[in-house]
C-alpha cells in the first residue's frame, strides 16, 4: 500500500470505524491529540481502545462515549494525577460502562512486539505474585519447553488501526520519529491499518542511518497537523504544555464542566487549527 | 546549628545517600526520581538512571514532571524503545536497583497502585495502575520503596497486590519465581524499614531525628517491629539540602509550579 497524504478528517473517516480496536500510542511524547479530537468530532462509538498510558486524550474519548473498552497498563495524567472521566467510567459507568483489560508496561510492549512480529502471543517473566492475572483472563502461564520455567503469556495486540504522531514526513509519506520513540513503531507494524499525523512535510528527511524511520508503504494515511500532539510535546518543535495538563484536572473533575469544555473547544471547532485558536495563544483549558 | 528541614527533605536525602556511584537504577517518577537525581548531583555523579520511557543514563537539569519528558531524552546516554527498555535492560538483568513509589505497602513490602476500597470491578478509588512496577519489582536485583508513612499507606492488608515484595514472607518470594532480592529498604518520612532476614517482615531499622517510635507505630497499619539496634538517621547536611532545594526550585520554575510542591 502507498501512503496518501490527506487531511486528518478524511483519514479518520476512511480508516477509523465504529466497533474497531484502535491504538493511539505515544509514551507521554508525541501523543496524537489532534487525531483523538477528530475521532470525537466524527462521533465514533463502541471502540476498543488500546494504549499503554491512556492520559488526557483517552480521558476525553472515554468521557465523550467513544469507547466500549480499554486495554492499558497505566491510566493517569502524567505528573498531575488521576484522569477523572476514566475514573467516572469505571467507578460509576458514566457515560457508559467501560470494560477494562489491565496489563503491565513490559507486557503491553511485548504484546505489540508480538503483533508486529506476526506471532500469536507474547511471553515474559512478569506478574509474579501480582493480583492482575486474577482479574484478566488474558494473562496466563506457560512452561518454557526447554527449562520448565513458568512464564506469563498474553495475546498479541493487532489493532484494526493504529494512530501516532511524528515530527516529519517526506513527500512520499515516509515518517521520521526522534526523541522518546516509545512503542509507536511496534504499534504501527502490529496494525491492520495506520495513520500518522506529522508536524510538517519536508523534501528530505535526512534520516540518520539508525533512526526510527517508518516507510510509507506500511502506512495508509499521513496527515499534516502542526502542533498535532499538543498538549503533549514534539521533540525539537514544542514543549509539553504542563499548564494545560494541570488545568485539565479541574476541567475534567465534573461532568458538566467537562462536557461544556468539549463542546466549546472540540465539537465546536472544525479542525486542530480551530481547536488551538479556541483554547487561545497561551493554550490552557478554561 | 544544622539547617532545619522538612520530613520530605530528610526522606529524599536519606534515600539519595543509599544510592552508590555507578549503580544502575531504574527510576520511578516523583519521589524516587527526586532522590535519584539528588544522588547524581551530590555524591554519585556516575549513577546510571534509567526511566521506563527508554532513556538510559538520563541526566535531567530539572526533575521531570512525567516519565517521558523531553528533559530526560535530551541529556541521556541513549534513548531506546519501550520494549527494549523492559526486555533487554530490565528483564535481561541489567538493573541493580528498582526504585519505586506506591499508594499502599504492606508488612512484606508488597505494593498496591491499582485500586483502593471496594472490589476490583467496582473500586472506591481507581488508581492509575501497574505501569512498569510489576516487572521492576520482580526483575531488578533489589527494590527500594520511598513512601510517606501513614495508616492509609502502611496497611495490614493491601486492597490489591500490584507488584511483588516479599509476598507472604519467609521464602515465599524465592519460591514464587521472582528474580532479585525484592525490597531491601523502605524509606519514609519517619525512618527506614528493612526486611527481617528470616521472616522478611519490614522492621524499623532507622528513625529520623525528632520522630518517636510511638509516632512511627501510630502511622503503621500493623504491629510495627522495631530493630533492637535501632539507628538514628543522620540529619541532612547543608550541601545536601542546598542541592535538593536548588533542584526543586529549578524544577518549579521550569514547570510553572510553586517550589513547595514536589
Amino acid at each position: 500500500m502507498t501512503a496518501k497524504i490527506m487531511p486528518l478528517a478524511d483519514a479518520v473517516s476512511r480508516f477509523v470505524k465504529d466497533g474497531q480496536t484502535v491504538a493511539m500510542e505515544g509514551f507521554t511524547h508525541l501523543i496524537p491529540f489532534a487525531a483523538g479530537h477528530e475521532v470525537i468530532r466524527q462521533a465514533r462509538r463502541e471502540l476498543m481502545l488500546v494504549r499503554m498510558t491512556p492520559d488526557i486524550i483517552y480521558d476525553q474519548m472515554i468521557g465523550m462515549g467513544c469507547a466500549r473498552g480499554l486495554e492499558f497498563s497505566w491510566g493517569g495524567n502524567p505528573g498531575v494525577g488521576s484522569i477523572h472521566r476514566f475514573r467516572d467510567a469505571i467507578q460509576n459507568e458514566w457515560p457508559r460502562p467501560l470494560a477494562i483489560q489491565e496489563h503491565s508496561h513490559a507486557d503491553m510492549a511485548g504484546r505489540y512486539q508480538a503483533g508486529a512480529s506476526g506471532l500469536p502471543f507474547s511471553v515474559l517473566r512478569g506478574y509474579v505474585g501480582s493480583d492482575l492475572p486474577k482479574h484478566n483472563d488474558n494473562i496466563r502461564t506457560i512452561a518454557c519447553p526447554f527449562t520448565g520455567e513458568k512464564l506469563a503469556a498474553t495475546p498479541a495486540i493487532n489493532p484494526d488501526v493504529t494512530v501516532i504522531h511524528a515530527q516529519q514526513a517526506d513527500r512520499k509519506g515516509n515518517v521520521l520519529i526522534t526523541g522518546i520513540v516509545g512503542i509507536q513503531k511496534e504499534a504501527v507494524l502490529a496494525a491492520k491499518s495506520a495513520i500518522v499525523t506529522v508536524e510538517e512535510v519536508v523534501d528530505d528527511l535526512d534520516a540518520p542511518m539508525n533512526a526510527c524511520f517508518i516507510p510509507h508503504w506500511v502506512l495508509n494515511a499521513v496527515c499534516v497537523v502542526p502542533r498535532g500532539a499538543h498538549p503533549s510535546y514534539a521533540h525539537g518543535y514544542y514543549e509539553r504544555d504542563n499548564a494545560f495538563c494541570k488545568a485539565w484536572d479541574g476541567v475534567s473533575r465534573e461532568r458538566d464542566t467537562f462536557l461544556e469544555w468539549m463542546k466549546r473547544h472540540v465539537l465546536g471547532t472544525k479542525d486542530h487549527a480551530g481547536f488551538l485558536e479556541s483554547i487561545g495563544p497561551r493554550p490552557a483549558p478554561g | 546549628m544544622p539547617m532545619s528541614y522538612t520530613p520530605n527533605e530528610i526522606m529524599t536525602v536519606e534515600a539519595a545517600r543509599r544510592l552508590k556511584n555507578g549503580t544502575v537504577c531504574f527510576v520511578g517518577i516523583g519521589l524516587p526520581s527526586a532522590a535519584a537525581n539528588l544522588a547524581r548531583l551530590t555524591h554519585a555523579p556516575d549513577v546510571v538512571l534509567i526511566y521506563e520511557s527508554g532513556t538510559i543514563g538520563a541526566k535531567p537539569d530539572v526533575l521531570p514532571l512525567s516519565i517521558g519528558d523531553g528533559e530526560l531524552a535530551e541529556h541521556a546516554d541513549t534513548v531506546v524503545s519501550v520494549p527494549e527498555i523492559f526486555r533487554y535492560w530490565l528483564q535481561g538483568g541489567r538493573v541493580d536497583v528498582g526504585f519505586l513509589g506506591a499508594a499502599q505497602v504492606d508488612r512484606f513490602g508488597n505494593i498496591n497502585t491499582t485500586v483502593i476500597g471496594g472490589d476490583y470491578a467496582k473500586p472506591k478509588v481507581r488508581l492509575p495502575g501497574a505501569g512498569g512496577a510489576p516487572e521492576i519489582a520482580s526483575n531488578a536485583k533489589e527494590t527500594w520503596i520511598i513512601i510517606r508513612q501513614t495508616k492509609r499507606s502502611f496497611v495490614a492488608k493491601l486492597d490489591f497486590l500490584t507488584s511483588v515484595g516479599h509476598l507472604d514472607g519467609g521464602d515465599s518470594r524465592a519460591r514464587s519465581g521472582a528474580w532479585g532480592a525484592g525490597p531491601t529498604a523502605v524509606i519514609t518520612d519517619m525512618g527506614v524499614l528493612a526486611p527481617d532476614p528470616v521472616t522478611r517482615e519490614l522492621t524499623l531499622v532507622a528513625i529520623h531525628p525528632g520522630i518517636t517510635i510511638e509516632e512511627a507505630r501510630a502511622n503503621t497499619g500493623w504491629d510495627l517491629r522495631i530493630a533492637p539496634d535501632l539507628a538514628t538517621t543522620a540529619v541532612p547536611a547543608e550541601h545536601e539540602l542546598a542541592a535538593l532545594r536548588e533542584l526543586q526550585e529549578k524544577t518549579a520554575k521550569a514547570h510553572g509550579t510553586s517550589a513547595v510542591s514536589e
